[in-house]
Order: C-alpha cells, then structure tokens, then sequence
C-alpha cells in the first residue's frame, strides 16, 4: 500500500500505477454526480448529444451535497452508495471516464471495465460528510441545475482523502465476509 | 384536557430535525471510541478517527454530520389528555420538518418514487402516531438515510425456521450489505406481528440506546449472541475489514399469528441521528 499525491486530470500512467489498498489525495476538478443526473447524462449521450463535462480523464463523485450554508462553498459532502450508478459506469468509462469516487461494492461489469480502460474506483469514507467538505474549495453548477442536490457539479478539491478500492489489475479492497466464522447456521449461504 | 400550542410543536419538530443531523448522540460516540481502541488493524482505527473528527467538525461548523439528511420518521406519542391548539397534529409535525431542514441547511431527499420529483422541502415525513394515556406529547424523531434503508430486508420466515432461522437471515444480510450501508452499522430486529409491523417494531428497536440492556434477560442474550454472528463477519468499518462490524443489535418482539414468523431487519449507519422531544 503506497501513498500518493495526485492532481487532476489522472493520466493512464496514473491509474496504471494505483492498487488496491493505496492512499491518494487527490488535488483539482472533481465532477458531482449521481442517480439523476446519471440517468440525463446517458439520454443525451443516446440521442448524440455532448454530456455536460469532457469525460476524458475526468473523475465522477458520487455526492449529492447538503446545502451550503452562507460563507462556504458547499455544504456537507459525503460519497453515496456507488452500485446504483452501476449501470451506467462502464459505458462512461469506455468513453475516457477516469474514475469515479463513492462507497460499497462494484459490479462485475464496472469491475471489468476498469481493467479494460485502466480505470480505478475510490472510496471515501461514508457518513463523514462534514470532514470530507473542508477539501472542497469551490464549486459550481455545470448541469441540470433543476436537479437540487443531483445538479452535476464541478468541485475545485484540494488533498482529497480517498482509498483505491478497485483498481486496474483487477484487486479489491473490501472484505470478503466471514460466514463461516459467523456460526454454522449460515455457512450454507441461504 | 392540556393545550400544547401548534408553534411550540413546530418549534420543536424544527430543533429536533437540526440537532439530530448535527450532534451524535453520547451513547454512539462512545461506542465509537471503544471500538477504535478494540481495532487491531489501522485502517480500521483510521475510519473511527474520521468519524470522530467528522462529529467534531459538525458540532463546531453547524454542517450536518452527512450530506444525507435523511427522510424524518416520526414516532409520536399523543397523551389522550392533551390537544394541539392552533393546527392538527400532523399538519403541524410537517411543519416543524420543513422547517428545521430549511432552516437547518438540510438536504431535502423527499420524492416522488416513480417521476423522481424532489418535492422540495423534505417533506411529507413518515409519522407514525399512537394514542396512549396520560396528558404529555412525546416525539422520537429518525433522519434516516437511504443507503442503509436501502439494505433492510423484510421476510416471512415459517414458524419451523425458529431462532435459527432469524439468526441466519440476519447474518447473511449483512454479509449481503458489506461495505453498502456504511458499517459499523446499527441492527434493528423485528421479529413478530404482521408484514407491516414487524418493520415498525424494527425501526423502534433503532430509537434504543447502544448501551442499554434488554428488560427481558432471554431476550438480551438473544441479542448479544446474534450480535457476535454479525461481528465474526469481519466486515469492519467501511467494509475495509476489521472487528467492529455492528455496534448494535436491538430485537424487538410481537405476537404474531399462528401461520407466520415476521422478520424485519432495519439496517442504520454509523451516523445513528435521532432524537426524542416530550411537550
């Protein structure tokens, strides 16, 4: 497990380089998005239409914040459960997306995606939303603004703490549960 | 027959929706140090820092603990011998929702399930009110996220399936969950009653505090015994592995029919928001 300081945008040799486990603070453009604003960016992308940020090299948090409150740039800003962005991942990796930023598990399909765009998948600690808002600097509405929380966002961050749970060469972070040690009635599975 | 004013209800709706998103209760941050000295693994111990600070930073900032506000259950008690004066108890309970997340600087996360439409202010709230004796209005208050929602499971076990039954759906529902709900995570058990209430007596198992014991000695060793299960799962904080898997595992238990067994799991996160008002 390596520790890393990195800017935007990540170059391959960047993602290439990070493996599950590593810790990277992360420094420049950040772009929120989550179920809705997913949802749009795919429908434009279907009817031929540009999304509303370059997803070349471009990063994705999955972050629908709290309000901000007078004096500071956004309010409480904690990553959101990633599997529901599932679906749409990995055509936007396929499309130059970088990496994207939440927490919980991947599906296969996301996880296939990373090795095959060398992509990598960041967790933030969940439910530490006020913490993690103190390495957002700026941030503005790029889209969808009707959307409330689920408007897309460029978030200037600055030594953005995160975790490489899923990386390039296909490792994960997570642990595997123990249903064995967790008593016999469940060692089946059911 | 006592009259509570309608503002004084609002009012304190609106301190509770705030308090609750910005201050962890003592029981919870307790249990947080505890488990961060448990920890072997540093990562572990990191996590249990963050949130730490994180609390620290919530208190001093006014920012809510996490950006999701959550939906606010209600749990409302109304003493037969009391009335709100100036405003019907529900239209005033929304109220003091709408504007303690207005006021607040809350995330408004209430939709409409199919359109997705935001309906702006976080509300309608989820109320649940009984009628009980006495001339006092209590109101537990729950910002209940979605992401640990979204891991709680209701089944209809068969009565054969027993204990052992309970204890292997739970188990494998969290091993299910992982990293998803955000653990360490807070367990919720309804066992009993119907479809629909075993779920409510599952949320109400939630309101407990962490360190309290079950009045009922069997029903207290039930808890801890399932709650080792879930702990020897490994998960850890934030599914980076680690001891502290749950820090809490509440059963709450109802008669049921003859036919059923009822099992809800309601899963919380970490940040376990709630507070409670008597007028």
């Amino acid at each position: 497990m390596a520790q890393y300081n990195l800017s935007t945008p990540l170059s391959k040799d960047d993602l290439a380089k990070l493996t599950s486990g590593d810790v990277v603070f992360l420094t420049g453009t950040i772009y929120t998005a989550r179920d809705a604003a997913h949802k749009r960016i795919i429908e434009a992308l279907d009817k031929g239409e540009q999304p509303p940020f370059d997803l070349d090299g471009a990063i994705i948090y999955y972050v629908g914040p709290s309000p901000a409150p007078p004096g500071r740039p956004i309010g409480s800003a904690g990553p959101t459960t990633s599997c529901r962005m599932d679906t749409y991942t990995p055509r936007l990796h396929s499309l130059g997306l970088a990496a994207t930023i939440g927490k919980g598990k991947r599906d296969a399909g996301v996880k296939a995606a990373l090795q095959e765009h060398t992509g990598v998948y960041f967790g933030a600690t969940g439910g530490a939303g006020a913490l993690l808002s103190q390495c957002i600097k700026a941030a503005e509405i790029v889209a969808f603004e009707e959307l409330g929380p689920e408007a897309v966002r460029a978030l200037t961050v600055q030594d953005f703490p995160l975790l490489v749970i899923n990386d390039s060469h296909g490792e994960e972070l997570y642990a595997v549960p123990n249903l064995a040690a967790a008593g016999c009635a469940c060692a089946d599975g059911g | 027959m006592r009259n509570i004013q309608a503002q004084d209800v609002i009012d304190a709706v609106a301190k509770m929706c705030m308090d609750a998103n910005r201050y962890l209760p003592e029981d919870v941050l307790s249990a947080f140090k505890a488990a961060q000295e448990n920890e072997d693994s540093p990562v572990a111990k990191e996590i249990f820092r963050q949130l730490l600070e994180n609390s620290d930073l919530a208190q001093e900032s006014g920012l809510p603990l996490c950006q999701d506000t959550g939906l606010a259950v209600l749990f409302v008690e109304l003493g037969e011998d009391c009335r709100v004066e100036g405003g019907s108890l529900r239209d005033v309970l929304t109220q003091g929702v709408r504007k303690g997340y207005e006021e607040g600087f809350l995330r408004k996360s209430a939709c409409d399930p199919l359109t997705r439409a935001n309906t702006g202010d976080n509300t309608p709230a989820v109320i649940h009110i009984d009628v009980v004796p006495g001339d006092r209005l209590k109101i537990c208050m729950m910002a209940k996220g979605g992401g640990s929602e979204n891991m709680s499971r209701v089944t209809m076990l068969a009565p054969a399936q027993g204990w052992e039954g309970i204890k292997k759906f739970v188990v494998n529902r969290v091993a299910e969950a992982g990293p998803n709900p955000c653990p360490p995570i807070i367990l919720g058990i309804g066992v009993g009653g119907t479809f629909d209430y075993a779920p409510i007596l599952a949320k109400k198992a939630l309101m407990r505090k962490l360190d309290d014991t079950h009045p009922d000695p069997q029903i207290a060793a039930m808890e801890k015994e399932l709650l080792d299960e879930v702990n020897a799962l490994g998960i850890g904080p934030m599914g980076l592995g680690g001891k502290t898997t749950c820090l809490g595992l509440k059963i709450a238990m109802g008669p049921c029919h003859l036919a059923s067994l009822p099992l809800a799991v309601n899963v919380q996160c970490h940040s376990a928001r709630h507070k409670e008002v008597v007028l």
